[in-house]
């Protein structure tokens, strides 16, 4: 169990006293259907530090993506409070202080690539220059230089998300959440994207959260671990997890790594995740 | 020597033959009524005798339409006799010649496609002219009276001597009532559309209206239009806008609900507001329903301004020149109006699926 601890402040963390960006307390959400009442949230107490990379895992219908949502200000929450970089949700959302990428690229087929990046700089009325050279920038960032005049349909299922993920970017908030974003991708080209996220987010410190059903993938990635638990959906456990900045895929075989898996699926046995279904 | 095997080919050389030997009918004792069976004869030769290719084919369609061409010009010298059964043959064999060539046609593929586009256009044209062909043979051959249904040749005799008369027409009815109600019926409809996708009442409570509206028939509003707006066009261009208006009222409202939640949300993140979410999602995502709505409005207009004139209207615009002329028993007049209203309604057609097509070319149906 040593492989544990180990602050964030490790990393190349240039931000000498971490700050909580969000803030979440005994938060609770319940939908109301036509079957009743059903507690998607319960109790969720959570800190999220500035420049940490968190991941929400758990079976499908433990909240986690409405954690997300509510984080982001698409949900609002019944009772609790929550805060993000000091503000309500709403006001963050207002402020422009996160992008969202979600399941599915959703680009807009009708705009090119260096369009769908412009999309949000365009609602936030930036001059036509500026938008020219963000877009510019961040494609590099996400490795598509030269794809900026294709339609998004003219790009494979990898590219696109990469896009989305350019398009996040591009207002430069000072978070990122995502949810499932290589969910609908197949496993090598998830691999590579993995890596690639990893460097991107050493490159521009941003905080990231990160809703997945991927053990292997919350490990490589996080420097936290939020385990959820279905029914009502709550936090069961929360791990640190630092691999060390300069990860590889190739330390997924090591037994640190393998250490903290077994430790999230542990989590996931005791919050009963895997009965039922 | 390839003997084509198609059973096209077979019988139209079968039918041939007699051509050579049975009298055509009439008295007719011109070159023509000799050499047309000639003619016939080596068209059907080489359908059969030779291999399928493009100089093969083109020489049977320069052939058989020189024959058909020659077919009707007999029915013009043989005056009050019918045609014989020999000439019923060589129509039978020039028209399977024609669908022989043309069938061999559309099965070609070519290399280059310049040459592949000049097919895919001369398919349709050459279809089209075999149906004027056949129906003008056969009107003629059989003597059906003109009152039922004239021959092609004098309704385009018809409408070469009334040009100006059909312009006026065209003028009052299309121009003026049609394009007029189109454009009022299609931009009310889309206005609407946006406020009752604003306005969360007026969708439950309008939508159910307007769809009683649409059901309205035209029959029955044009006269009331009439009274309202008095007989000339502008009580036409009403009945229009009523036709038009629902359609593009249902499509636009579907349409703006056609764009994703994940969309949606996306726009919302970036504190998007109502106007913006508008511009750059819901409007480009519903172009497609709303180009579907221009289409089938587009036909909508003229049937509802033909329709309308009916019921009252100055003694000009193409509704009003049809029911006089039938009253007079010019039946060739009519159809004229009838080839200008099909004219107008399918170019006026083409044209809005050329800006759909400018306009969605990102929807899955247009990709290239």
């Amino acid at each position: 169990m040593t492989v544990v601890a180990l602050r964030p402040k490790a990393q190349s963390m240039p931000n000498a006293t971490p700050t909580n960006v969000i803030d979440v307390k005994d938060l609770s959400l319940v939908f109301q259907t036509n079957d009743g009442p059903v507690n998607a949230l319960s109790n969720i107490n959570l800190a999220v530090n500035s420049g940490e990379f968190v991941s929400f895992i758990g079976p499908s219908g433990c909240g986690k993506t409405t954690l997300l949502r509510v984080i982001a200000d698409l949900e609002q929450p019944t009772s609790g409070t929550i805060s993000v970089n000091g503000l309500t949700p709403s006001e963050a959302r207002q402020k422009r202080a996160y992008g969202y990428v979600f399941q599915a690229a959703a680009l807009y087929p009708w705009r090119t690539i260096g369009g769908n990046i412009s999309l949000p700089l365009e609602v936030m009325g930036m001059p036509k220059a500026e938008r020219a050279s963000r877009i510019t920038k961040n494609l590099e960032l996400v490795n598509l230089s030269g794809f900026e005049k294709k339609f998004p349909w003219q790009l494979s299922g990898g590219m696109q998300q990469r896009a989305s993920i350019a398009r996040a970017l591009s207002f430069d908030p000072e978070m990122l959440l995502m949810d499932e974003p290589f969910g609908a991708l197949d496993e090598i080209v998830r691999d590579h994207l993995n890596e690639q996220l990893l460097k991107l987010w050493a490159k521009t410190q941003k905080t990231v959260i990160f809703v997945t059903h991927s053990i292997p993938e919350a490990v490589f990635l996080s420097t936290k671990i939020v385990v959820m638990s279905p029914r009502p959906g709550r936090i069961h456990e929360i791990i640190d997890c630092n691999l060390g900045a300069e990860r590889t895929l190739d330390i997924r075989e090591t037994p640190e790594f393998l250490e903290i898996a077994h430790r999230v699926r542990e989590g996931l046995r005791h919050g009963h995740s895997y009965d039922g279904e | 020597m390839t003997i084509s095997r198609s059973p096209l080919a077979i019988a139209a050389f079968l039918l041939a033959v007699p051509g050579l030997l049975i009298s055509s009918g009439g008295d007719v004792q011109a070159t023509l009524a000799y050499s047309t069976p000639v003619i016939l004869f080596v068209a059907a030769a080489v359908a059969l005798f030779t291999s399928v290719s493009i100089p093969s084919l083109i020489v049977v369609l320069i052939l058989v339409h020189v024959v058909a061409f020659c077919l009707i010009d007999l029915l013009g010298s043989m005056l009050t006799a019918r045609p014989d059964i020999g000439y019923w043959c060589m129509v039978a064999s020039s028209w399977l010649l024609a669908w022989f060539s043309v069938q061999n046609l559309a099965g070609l593929k070519l290399a280059s496609a310049q040459a592949q586009r000049l097919v895919n256009f001369a398919l349709p044209v050459l279809f089209g002219a075999w149906l004027l062909i056949l129906w003008e043979i056969l009107v003629r051959g059989f003597g059906v009276p003109s009152i039922l249904l004239p021959p092609p040749s004098m309704i385009a005799g018809r409408i070469a001597n009334s040009v100006p008369t059909l312009w006026v027409d065209f003028q009052q009815t299309y121009l003026k009532a049609a394009i007029a109600g189109y454009a009022i019926g299609c931009g009310s409809g889309f206005l609407a559309a946006i406020i009752v996708d604003r306005v969360p009442f007026l969708r439950r409570g309008l939508l159910p209206i307007g769809n009683l509206v649409a059901a309205l028939p035209v029959v029955g509003i044009a006269p009331i239009m009439v009274m309202w707006f008095g007989s000339y066009w502008e009580s036409k261009a009403a009945v229009v806008v009523i036709m038009t208006f629902f359609p593009m009222l249902v499509n636009t409202v579907a349409g703006l609900a056609a764009s994703g939640a994940m969309e949606r949300d996306l726009m919302q993140t970036y504190g998007s507001s109502y106007g913006q979410t508008l511009l750059k999602l819901r409007l480009p995502a519903a172009m497609p329903f709303i180009f579907n709505a221009l289409k089938i409005n587009s036909t909508l207009a003229l049937i509802g301004a033909i329709v309308a004139e009916f019921f009252g209207s100055p003694i000009v615009g193409m509704g009003f020149r049809i029911s006089a002329e039938v009253g007079r028993m010019n039946v060739d007049m009519v159809w004229a109006e009838i080839f200008v209203a099909a004219l107008a309604g399918s170019l006026s057609y083409g044209l809005i699926t050329l800006i759909e097509r400018a306009v969605t070319f990102w929807h899955p149906s247009y990709r290239t």
